[in-house]
């Protein structure tokens, strides 16, 4: 089923393609028809700085280079060695945190010790060293997945957080399932029904759903759901009520991103010979709907949701932190608190490994699914 | 014809949302300057025998605090509008250095491309690389908690967008004749720079420079809502938000004030920031 789905694709992107040829008159019809339409920045908002922010591709090598002579071999190939070059700028990063503001000492050990404890942690850690020293040390740890031993629980930082990584995941990934499930229908309603109702009422949601502060939402989540209406525990974990409330908070802080790519997709692809052809043909409405546009308007969202990967797991630590919920973030405040760094450290470079390779298998997927990179 | 007016209503929201938001952030702004002279309570000043008084809805109200009183007996309103302060300077210094820091990364990243370039957007690429809030808690978590830590942080963790636009622009309007022409007429570097490449790059960048405050404020709040950032007694959004949520059973609105005005003080910057973006987007213009 997959299969055939994606030779449908293929073949509406390599159409799609040779249709491009005449691209310069097309754009113009889009264009006209955007400004007559009086649609503002909604059918935009691909190009437009904030969601740049928003959506935030890494900064690649221009397609048009890649595509002389190459193959989406030699694509990825570059792609994986800068991914490379992130990771070690991670591990710089990361190892750096230590000593970027002050002596890593005083932020290991707590504030009572005496003079001759921190001179003999020095020694004992290493931090009497030269810093290129203690760094080729980091990371060569690193790259064996031993980002030293958590102080408090004397175990190797990695297990902690390798214990409590389901949780986190789970949280994101039910999140992300909710913030699916709410933004593509609405982002299909608010194109079809474009400048009416129902579309305008979706853009005040994604304005007011922009501007919230996500943990804000969530305290206002407890105090009506949780506090006044009882029906939903206030926060721990154990149960699928307690999912409810942290996984409805991050599907917000992700739906209005989500449903405006849809809907600017959805009107789009509206336009395109194609349909026109479909509905020519006498196709059913919801057929041509679904079928024909949806799932290419698809294409540019599961990009995106590759790219928003660092956005989920963000939203996932400001919502572990409000509904104490027992994952990652939750054990990097325990770990602040109690001056346990290591912790810290491997937790915050290994949501940045997942993040690249979030962004690599994106892209990756990406060139396979665009004809313009696969087929060179 | 039915649908005549009340679509003619909805472009008239279209338009003046911008002005709303405006609105929202001048009257923000006005009682962050003038709060202490409407509102004459000390902010850090406790009473012990008003404590935990509610706000003015609420029958049991002591009219002379208006928005109730916290676990200490200090007035809210008063303590809201020193928060005001705070997140208004940090969002506002924190938008200017990070987008100052950005701009001259991206214009050395766009203009002379080359080595420079790929060094600067592979700094980039890794500072994208990681979750902005859980890189800032655990670089506030080394630095320690502050005003001036909190806005070092927020400065270091914040220049990439800027880098990452002014780079594409620049790349984009480089290519364009009237600069080549202003090279061919003789101009120095820096004067291209300055008047032909930056002005054109302007409207995009103020854009995200307002669309940037709120995302500091925001940022701000949390840190001090976590005790990373702005340490009690000084009143700040965030803090005040942390102490509240140990009341939430009983007092919601000793959590909901403190977070009401960070969500109407960066609804009000969006707005801004979207009424801009139409106002200076030919596209939209009729």
């Amino acid at each position: 089923m997959f299969s055939k789905w994606h030779s449908d694709i293929r073949c509406v992107a390599r159409r799609a393609s040779r249709l491009s040829l005449s691209a310069r008159d097309h754009s113009y019809t889009i264009c006209h028809e955007r400004r007559s339409a009086r649609v503002t920045r909604r059918n935009v908002s691909v190009d437009s700085p904030a969601d740049r922010f928003a959506t935030r591709p890494p900064i690649t090598t221009p397609r048009g280079k890649a595509e002389k002579g190459s193959s989406v071999r030699s694509y990825v190939l570059r792609r994986l060695l800068q991914a490379l070059i992130v990771i070690w700028g991670i591990s710089l990063i990361t190892f750096s945190l230590l000593h970027m503001f002050r002596d890593p000492a005083l932020i290991l050990l707590p504030p009572e010790a005496t003079q001759e404890h921190v001179e003999a942690f020095r020694r004992e850690m290493g931090l009497d060293r030269p810093l290129v020293v203690q760094y080729a040390k980091f990371l060569g740890g690193m790259l064996c997945g031993d980002f030293g031993r958590s102080f408090v629980a004397s175990r190797p930082a990695l297990d902690l957080i390798a214990e409590r990584m389901p949780m986190t995941l789970l949280l994101a990934a039910s999140g992300l399932g909710f913030a699916v499930l709410v933004s593509i229908p609405l982002g299909v309603v608010a194109a079809v029904r474009r400048n009416r109702l129902s579309d305008h009422a979706a853009s005040v949601f994604a304005v007011l759903g922009q501007a919230m502060p996500l943990f804000w939402l969530e305290i206002m989540l407890i105090i009506i759901f949780a506090v006044w209406m009882r029906w939903l525990p206030a926060s721990g974990s154990g149960s699928l009520a307690h999912l409810v409330l942290p996984a409805s908070g991050i599907a917000v802080s992700l739906v209005p991103v989500l449903m405006r790519l849809t809907r600017s997709r959805m009107i789009e692809i509206l336009s395109e010979d194609y349909i026109r052809t479909a509905r020519a043909k006498g196709l059913r409405a919801s057929v041509v709907l679904f079928k024909h546009a949806l799932r290419n308007a698809l294409i540019p969202v599961v990009t995106i949701l590759g790219f928003q990967f660092g956005m989920l797991l963000g939203g996932a630590v400001i919502t572990e932190t409000i509904f104490a919920w027992p994952g990652v973030a939750s054990l990097v405040l325990e770990s602040i608190f109690n001056s346990d760094f290591p912790v810290v450290q491997a937790a915050v470079a290994i949501f940045a490994l997942m993040i690249v390779m979030a962004n690599l298998a994106t892209d990756v997927v990406a060139a396979w699914l665009d004809p313009k990179v696969r087929l060179g | 014809m039915k649908t005549q007016p009340r679509r003619a209503l909805l472009r008239l929201g279209q338009v003046r949302i911008g002005l709303v938001g405006v609105a929202i952030v001048s009257l923000v702004i006005l009682l962050a300057l003038l709060g202490p002279w409407l509102h004459s309570y000390n902010p850090l000043g406790q009473d012990l025998h008003a404590r935990l008084k509610p706000p003015v809805w609420h029958s049991e109200a002591d009219p002379k605090h208006l928005l109730g009183t916290d676990q200490l007996g200090r007035d809210t309103l008063s303590r809201l509008i020193y928060g005001s302060r705070i997140s208004l300077t940090v969002g506002v210094l924190a938008m200017s250095f990070s987008a100052l820091l950005g701009i001259v990364l991206g214009i050395l990243a766009g203009f002379y491309r080359g080595s420079i370039d790929s060094i600067i957007s592979n700094m980039v690429n890794v500072m994208m690389s990681f979750p902005y809030i859980l890189l800032a808690i655990s670089m506030m978590a080394a630095a320690g908690p502050g005003f001036q830590n909190l806005l070092t942080v927020l400065i270091l963790t914040g220049w990439p967008v800027y880098t990452r636009l002014v780079r594409a622009e620049i790349i984009e309007v480089k290519e364009r004749g009237f600069v080549s022409a202003a090279h061919a007429l003789g101009c120095r570097n820096s004067r291209v720079i300055l008047k032909h490449l930056l002005p054109n790059i302007a409207g995009s960048l103020i854009v995200l420079a307002t669309f940037e405050i709120p995302r500091m404020i925001i940022r701000e709040s949390f840190l001090s809502f976590l005790g990373l950032g702005i340490q009690p007694p000084m009143a700040s959004w965030g803090g005040m938000l942390a102490e509240g949520r140990s009341y939430m059973l009983h007092m919601w609105w000793l959590a909901a004030i403190p977070g009401s005005a960070i969500f109407l003080t960066t609804l009000g910057v969006n707005l801004t920031g979207d009424g801009l973006r139409d106002w200076m987007d030919p596209r939209t213009r009729t």
